[in-house]
């Protein structure tokens, strides 16, 4: 629709005011440091962050890749792992009464503490993104489990009036029909994968080559150096939003022509 | 007479919990005749579409069909239009087709035709949430004829429906009827529309359902608004409003 006069687009009116009240706080944050002498080594600036940013590139961007390589490699591996495993459990009963306890095992138990195990046994690169896979595997795995179940009943009846093959019912039928449920897992998966890489980076405090971004901001903090330490706190914020905005766009863009949640209020 | 196409004998359908769906049901559907089951919701007429269709079997007494329960012989629609949302109309069309294994190249004239049946020629491309409650149904009607099955089975199909649109599928769907042949199995509980549409009533009497009445509709095949205001139809409404009121009472003692 087109606007006139007085009223704002439609864009601004939405992006408008999340925007300024997030430009506001950073002003009020730039503000108070300025005017209080706040020391760096207490509270660093915006400014400052942002300075660091660019001067400690050397340092936080391969750290980043690092974090970065985890957090998918995780994540490929848990859509891979808990989309088969949930296939498999749809298929034959007998596979989810026998696997099902040890996903819901490995669930509850705090990733920080599995952590410590896991690096005993495995070089610490292997570790992390073991740990990130297993935080991001469960809800993958337990929301498509549950959309392969959750097809409409009469479409089942239907596919079996048309002696479909149990192989055409899974792809023509459940499949299709798991794919909002497998997109809402992933995105909680995504954001969990992130999580448990930083996590286990920060368990395993490796240095040298290979070390993410939790290990540079645990080394940072030893050192005092608090700009830093914020630097790589503003680079997780913006991979984790980053993360979460692909996944939704991904989902919008899969959903678009057919589901509910993906479609305006108008219709 | 020609042998019916489904004959029911003394069928009897206890659910797995233990409710007694249909007991010591005698009922036969005959080759090309329009025929409905009239009853009050829950005296099991879903039941007997489900067991006409080998979706669930009996528990007692006999089902002959006139034909094997091959794929095609039947087509299902339901009180949903039951459309794959993910997929076009075209495909939810083209699904009977598919699950034979057709090849979509060589299924495109049979789902353009059964589209172009139901008066949806030229929707093939939208997708159902993009499409009134009434072309759905239509969609959903297309998808049940693209094999062209010998006997149609529809579960209260209009009964979402408002009342202008329900009309026109009434209408439609006797010349779709008159067109091909099909044998139609309807479900409503509506006084109405059975008299309308049938060649046949079937009043199912539930608590467990059985026939409690037949009732032949001797009326042209053609019908329209002229059949909707005559006297004959107010007569057959008379009829099946009593029936189906004798089949309730029955039910209370
Ligand atoms: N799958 C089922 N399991 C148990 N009871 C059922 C099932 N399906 C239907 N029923 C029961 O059987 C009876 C007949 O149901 P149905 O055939 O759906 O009736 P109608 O279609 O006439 O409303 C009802 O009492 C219903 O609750
Ligand atoms: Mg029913």
């Amino acid at each position: 629709m087109k606007s006139f006069g007085v009223t704002p687009p439609r864009w601004a009116a939405r992006y408008g005011p999340p925007v300024l009240v997030f430009a506001g706080v950073v002003a009020a944050w730039e503000a108070y440091v300025r005017a209080m002498n706040v020391p760096a080594y207490i509270l660093p600036s915006p400014s400052l962050v942002f300075e660091t940013l660019f001067t400690d590139r050397a340092t936080l961007f391969p750290a980043l890749l690092v974090t970065l390589k985890t957090t998918f490699g995780a994540l490929l591996a848990a859509v891979i792992g808990g989309v088969g495993l949930a296939i498999l459990f749809t298929q034959w009963k007998w596979v989810e009464r026998s696997f099902l306890p040890f996903a819901i095992v490995l669930q509850v138990t705090p990733i920080v503490a599995i952590a410590p195990l896991l690096l005993i046994y495995l070089e610490a690169p292997a570790a992390v993104l073991v740990c990130a896979f297993l935080v991001a595997f469960f809800p993958i795995l337990s929301n498509t489990a549950l959309g392969l179940a959750s097809a409409d009943r009469n479409l089942v009846d239907l596919f079996k009036l048309y002696r479909a093959t149990r192989w055409q019912t899974l792809l023509h039928l459940r499949l299709p029909a798991a794919l909002p449920y497998f997109l809402g897992g992933l995105q909680i998966g995504g954001g969990l994968a992130l999580i448990g890489a930083i996590v286990a980076e920060l368990a395993a405090g490796n240095a040298g080559k290979g070390a993410g971004l939790a290990f540079r901001i645990s080394e940072a903090g030893y050192r005092l150096n608090i700009p830093r330490m914020f630097a790589a706190l503003a680079l997780i914020s913006a991979t984790g939003i980053a993360i979460f905005a692909a996944l939704s766009a991904l989902s919008f863009y899969l959903l678009s022509r057919w589901h509910d949640s993906a479609a305006g209020p108008e219709r | 007479m020609t042998k019916p196409l489904v004959s029911f004998q003394n069928a009897g359908k206890i659910y797995k919990n233990g409710t007694v769906a249909l007991a010591g049901l005698d009922l036969d559907v005959r080759g090309s005749e329009f025929l409905t089951l009239l009853g009050p919701s829950g005296c099991g007429k879903s039941t007997i579409l489900r067991l006409i269709a080998g979706l669930d079997n009996l528990s007692s007494g006999a089902l002959a069909r006139g034909f094997s329960l091959d794929r095609g012989k039947i087509g299902f629609v339901f009180q949903d239009p039951t459309l794959m949302p993910w997929a076009s109309v075209f495909d939810n069309v083209f699904l009977p087709l598919r699950l034979r294994g057709s090849p979509r190249r060589k299924a495109t004239t049979a789902v353009e035709e059964a589209l172009a049946l139901v008066g949806l020629a030229s929707s093939g491309r939208a997708f159902p949430r993009e499409l009134s409650g009434g072309m759905r149904m239509r969609a959903s009607i297309a998808r049940a004829l693209v094999l062209r099955p010998l006997v149609l089975l529809m579960d209260e199909p209009f009964a979402a429906l408002d009342e202008i649109t329900r009309f026109k599928l009434n209408d439609d769907l006797l010349a779709l009827q008159g067109e091909l042949g099909t044998t139609i199995v309807f479900v409503t509980h509506s006084v109405f529309e059975s008299v309308y549409l049938s060649t046949r009533i079937a009043v199912i009497a539930g608590g467990p359902g059985s026939v409690a009445a037949e009732i032949a509709i001797d009326a042209p095949s053609v019908r329209g608004t002229a059949f909707r205001t005559s006297s004959v139809y107010a007569h057959y409404c008379a009829q099946a409003s009593r029936a189906l009121q004798g089949a309730k009472d029955e039910d209370l003692t």
